[in-house]
């Protein structure tokens, strides 16, 4: 469904993404985009939405090459990295706002309840928390039923309780055969939720594949020892060969 | 790029800017009519302030909305709906709420001092004119450049430099040049010169309809000269929009081939 083929992206001379190819299709899987700060991620993310242009190669959403195109991101719910809103909105009208550009039925009812959101419903944007700016993030990402999720750093700021919620419900989609693509810095919630791992590296991808060929490959007990494991193998590599003449 | 600009309007027009700025423009005029009860009196000191504070404050409020909107922007960009609608109907929802603060701000004492029994209607619509022009052009200007520069304090210093050049230095260049080039026939390349500035365009269309000589400058005189009050006032306003026009092209092309 997803298809990236020989994907370029150079801000400047900063070159983020390198000659990337990977693509999605099993559904109902749960992918977690991982790697260190810069490596790429939300570059990656964004270039999908059409929000990042590609300095070279193609991306395919359901056979369909995006570039130029917008019409497909109807398609796709996003949850952005950080929740702002305007701040003389109230969180009823945002709503509004967001089922009004996609004309769609939409089920925010049921996730307001979920996360607990009506007490703030005729409230200003600006006087919510940013927890609970999240939780309207939430609401806002999942009241579609769309075939392909992307969620940036989905638990941010989240309660406990949050929490628990938006992992019920990612499962709850995952077997409703959708495509989840998650990027985020929390190890224990990958080993929870995921089925794969994507690990980029200085716009590369490092490692793909399932949970248990990480553990495996990086020998450790969970995702977050064996992302160490490969994190401190690579540096011992660089290290060695800088060190050679 | 409607329901994008009607959700920024309502989001704009609840602002306590906005509110600021209607307070501002609506004790500013009633001051003056306290001072003078004269409204030919009043609409040259309206004049003044129009020509200076209307771009300055057009400029920054664009700004600011811009660069506080960008998170909010991306879950716009998100969205099935192309680019350029997400922007232009953020310009116009900006433009649009700071021109309806200016118009009742300064409209409501007009027309409370009995504005339609007066023969000054058809100046104080000049300047109402003018003002609106001017909040399009500049916080088109200022959307322009904060789509060309992320880095806040850089969008910030080029907007602010934009306005001090046509809002103060542009006179002082212009008076320059004159002095400089006094011996050559300087009409024509002024009257090229004044096209360029869309705040003297403005004093240029205000003062012409005035009718006040002493006050129209060089520029206004030459324009005064060579087109005569009515034909003059219509260049001025034609030039206005296309000032108009050129950050809207601006915008939509900036916003083409952004990355967010």
């Amino acid at each position: 469904m997803i298809a990236i083929e020989r994907l370029h992206k150079q801000f400047g001379k900063n070159k983020v993404l390198k000659n990337l190819s990977l693509s999605f299709e099993q559904k109902g899987t749960i992918s977690a985009i991982l790697g260190p700060n810069g490596s790429g991620k939300t570059t990656l993310i964004k270039s999908i939405l059409g929000m990042v242009l590609p300095s070279q190669g193609n991306i395919h959403l359901f056979g369909k090459n995006i570039r130029g195109q917008w019409q497909y991101r109807d398609h796709i719910s996003y949850l952005p990295q950080i929740a702002r809103f305007p701040e003389n909105l109230k969180t009823a009208e945002l709503i509004a706002m967001i089922k009004d550009l996609r004309q769609r039925p939409a089920r925010e009812e049921e996730l307001i309840r979920l996360f607990d959101l009506q007490a703030h419903l005729q409230k200003p944007l600006a006087y919510l928390s940013g927890g609970t700016r999240q939780k309207v993030n939430l609401v806002l990402a999942f009241m579609y039923d769309n075939p392909i999720y992307i969620l940036d750093e989905p638990t941010a700021g989240l309660d406990p309780l949050a929490i628990i919620r938006l992992k019920e419900l990612l499962q709850e989609e995952k077997q409703k055969d959708k495509i989840i693509l998650l990027t985020t810095h929390i190890m224990s919630l990958v080993d929870e939720i995921a089925d794969e791992v994507v690990f980029l590296l200085d716009g590369h991808i490092h490692f793909r594949g399932s949970l248990s060929d990480l553990k495996s490959t990086y020998s450790g007990q969970a995702v977050e020892q064996a992302i160490a494991n490969l994190l401190r193998q690579e540096q011992h590599n660089r290290q060695t060969s800088t060190r050679l003449p | 790029m409607n329901k994008i600009l009607k959700y920024s309007l309502y989001d704009l027009i609840r602002s306590r800017w906005m509110f600021f700025y209607f307070g501002f423009f609506l004790l500013f005029t009633l001051g003056l009519f306290w001072l003078s009860p004269d409204l030919s009196k009043v609409a040259i000191s309206m004049m003044n302030i129009i020509l200076i504070l209307v771009p300055l404050i057009a400029t920054m409020f664009g700004l600011m909305y811009f660069y506080n909107s960008r998170e909010f922007t991306e879950l716009l960009l998100a969205q099935p709906i192309p680019r350029r609608h997400i922007f232009l109907g953020q310009y116009l929802g900006v433009a649009g709420s700071l021109s309806f603060s200016f118009l009742l701000g300064m409209g409501l004492p007009f027309l409370f001092h009995g504005l339609f029994t007066s023969a000054e209607l058809p100046l104080f619509l000049t300047l109402l004119v003018s003002g609106v022009l001017l909040s399009f052009i500049f916080s088109g200007i200022s959307f322009y450049i904060a789509l060309k520069n992320d880095n806040r304090i850089r969008g910030f210093s080029l907007a602010i430099l934009v306005w001090l050049m046509l809002a103060v230095a542009y006179d002082g260049f212009f008076l320059l040049l004159l002095s400089y080039f006094k011996d050559y026939p300087l009409e024509k390349p002024a009257l090229a010169l004044s096209i360029f500035n869309p705040i003297d365009l403005s004093r240029i269309l205000i003062l012409l309809k005035l009718d006040i000589a002493a006050l129209m400058g060089f520029t206004g005189a030459v324009f005064k000269k060579f087109m005569g009050s009515q034909i003059g006032m219509l260049i001025a306003f034609i030039a206005l929009l296309f000032w108009m026009l050129l950050p809207v092209l601006g915008i939509r092309r900036a916003s083409s081939k952004k990355d967010f």
